[in-house]
C-alpha cells in the first residue's frame, strides 16, 4: 500500500491547506444539518407519551454526550501517535480537541442535569452514569490545564498525551455504566440491540443532531489545529507565506469594497 | 528493537495494564457502584433498622393506595421480589403505577419508609398513539434494569 498521501497529510503545511479547504464544507453541513435537528426535534417530532415535551432536551443532550466520549478517544488516539512516532501534527490535534470536548461535556452535564430536574426529581445524584461524566469533564480539564503548566510545547504534548491515554480507561466505564451497575441513569436508546427503542419520527431529527454535532466538532476541531500550527510553527517560511498571502485577500477585499 | 517500537510497546502496556487494573477494582467494588438495592435483596438479607439506603424498583400496578395528605403507600417490586412502601411528600410527575422509581428511606416494621422519591423512566421514546398499541408500554416498563446488588457481589 502506498502511505505517500498520509505521511504528506502528516506535515504541517499541506494539513493546514487541507483543513483549510475542508472545514468550510463540514461548517456548512453542520449549520444545515443541526438547523433540521433543531427544527424536527423541537416542532415535527411528536411529544413523548409519558414524558411530553420534556423529552426533547435528548436533542441537544445525547448529541453533547455522544462527542464528549468519541473526542475523548480522538484526543487520546492522537496522544498515542504523538507518543510513539513523535508527530506534531498529531500533538496539535490532541491539544486542539480538548476544550472542544470539554465543551461539550459540560453541555451533556448541564443539559441532563436541566433534564432530570423535571422528570426524575433531581437535578443530579451521584450514580454511575453521571459521577463518570463529570469525571471525563475534570480529564479533559487536567489536559488543559497540564498543557498551559508547560513551557515547551513538545514536553507539554508528551505529558498531555500520558494524561489523556491513562484517562481512556474512564471512556467504557462511562458508556457501560447503565448496563454493569445500578443506576438512576436509564440505559442506551440509540446503541441499543434489537428492536429501535426510539420511534422513526423522533429518530430521524436525532440522528441529524448526531452527524451535525459530529461535523461541528470535526470544524471546530479543524480550525484550532491550523492555529495550533501557525503557533507551533511561527517564524517558518510557510507560515509567514500563509499570513501574507491571508492579509493580501483582506487588502484586496478592502480595494473592492 | 527500535525506539519507536519500544514505546509503541509501551503505550500499549499502559493501556492494558490500566485496563486490567480497572477490570479488577470494579469487579471487587461492584457493589457499592449500585446506586440503589432492589427489594428482592431487602427480602432476601435482612437490613438493619433505620439504616439509610436507596431503593429501587417498579411500582406495582394497583397497589397504590393514597391517603391523608400527600401520604401514599405502594408495594415495590423487581423481577422477583416485592417491598411495601410508604412515602409522606411531593412525588415527581412521572410518579405511576407501572413506573420507575428510587426511593431513598429506612426499613422499619417490614415496610420502606422513604423520604425521598425520584423517578427512573425508561429508554424508549415514541408518541402517545403507538404506546398505546404496544404491550411493553402503557405503564408496564421492563424489570431488567433492577438488579440484585446482592447477586451482583456474587
Amino acid at each position: 500500500m502506498n502511505w505517500t498521501w498520509f505521511h504528506r497529510l502528516g506535515s504541517p503545511p499541506s494539513f493546514y491547506r487541507f483543513a483549510e479547504r475542508l472545514a468550510p464544507w463540514l461548517g456548512v453541513a453542520a449549520l444545515l444539518l443541526l438547523a433540521y435537528a433543531w427544527y424536527g426535534g423541537l416542532v415535527l417530532a411528536p411529544a413523548d407519551y409519558q414524558q411530553k415535551d420534556a423529552f426533547r432536551v435528548i436533542y441537544v443532550h445525547v448529541p453533547a454526550a455522544a462527542v464528549s466520549l468519541s473526542l475523548y478517544v480522538l484526543m487520546a488516539v492522537a496522544g498515542a501517535v504523538a507518543l510513539i512516532w513523535r508527530m506534531k501534527l498529531a500533538e496539535c490535534v490532541m491539544i486542539a480537541s480538548a476544550p472542544v470536548g470539554a465543551s461539550f461535556t459540560a453541555l451533556a452535564l448541564l443539559t441532563g442535569m436541566l433534564w432530570g430536574k423535571p422528570m426524575w426529581g433531581a437535578y443530579w445524584v451521584w450514580d454511575a452514569r453521571l459521577t463518570s461524566e463529570l469525571v471525563l469533564l475534570f480529564l479533559y480539564l487536567g489536559v488543559i490545564g497540564l498543557h498551559a503548566a508547560f513551557e515547551d510545547a513538545r514536553a507539554a504534548a508528551r505529558a498531555c498525551a500520558l494524561l489523556a491515554i491513562v484517562g481512556l480507561v474512564n471512556v467504557p466505564i462511562v458508556h457501560f455504566s447503565v448496563e454493569w451497575w445500578n443506576s438512576l441513569h436509564q440505559g442506551s436508546t440509540i446503541l441499543k440491540f434489537g428492536k429501535p427503542a426510539i420511534s422513526a419520527d423522533m429518530a430521524r431529527p436525532l440522528y441529524a443532531g448526531l452527524l451535525g454535532t459530529y461535523l461541528l466538532c470535526a470544524y471546530a476541531i479543524l480550525r484550532r489545529t491550523q492555529n495550533e500550527l501557525l503557533l507551533r510553527e511561527r517564524g517558518t517560511r510557510w507560515v509567514r507565506e500563509q499570513l501574507a498571502a491571508a492579509a493580501g485577500n483582506r487588502d484586496g477585499g478592502a480595494h473592492v469594497s | 528493537m527500535t525506539k519507536r517500537q519500544k514505546r509503541m510497546v509501551a503505550v500499549a502496556a499502559l493501556v492494558a495494564g490500566l485496563a486490567l487494573a480497572a477490570v479488577f477494582g470494579f469487579t471487587a467494588f461492584r457493589k457499592n457502584m449500585m446506586y440503589f438495592y432492589t427489594p428482592t435483596d431487602i427480602v432476601e438479607h435482612k437490613v438493619a433498622e433505620h439504616a439509610r439506603l436507596r431503593l429501587g424498583g417498579l411500582v406495582t400496578v394497583g397497589s397504590l393506595k393514597r391517603g391523608e395528605g400527600l401520604n401514599v403507600e405502594f408495594t415495590l417490586a423487581d423481577c422477583e421480589k416485592s417491598l411495601p412502601v410508604r412515602y409522606d411528600g411531593i412525588l415527581p410527575d412521572l410518579f405511576r403505577e407501572g413506573q420507575g422509581i428510587v426511593a431513598t428511606g429506612q426499613m422499619k416494621d417490614g415496610t420502606f419508609v422513604a423520604d425521598e422519591v425520584l423517578a427512573k423512566h425508561d429508554e424508549n421514546y415514541m408518541p402517545p398513539d403507538l404506546a398505546k398499541s404496544l404491550v411493553t408500554a402503557d405503564g408496564k416498563h421492563s424489570c431488567a434494569p433492577f438488579k440484585s446488588v446482592m447477586r451482583a457481589a456474587g
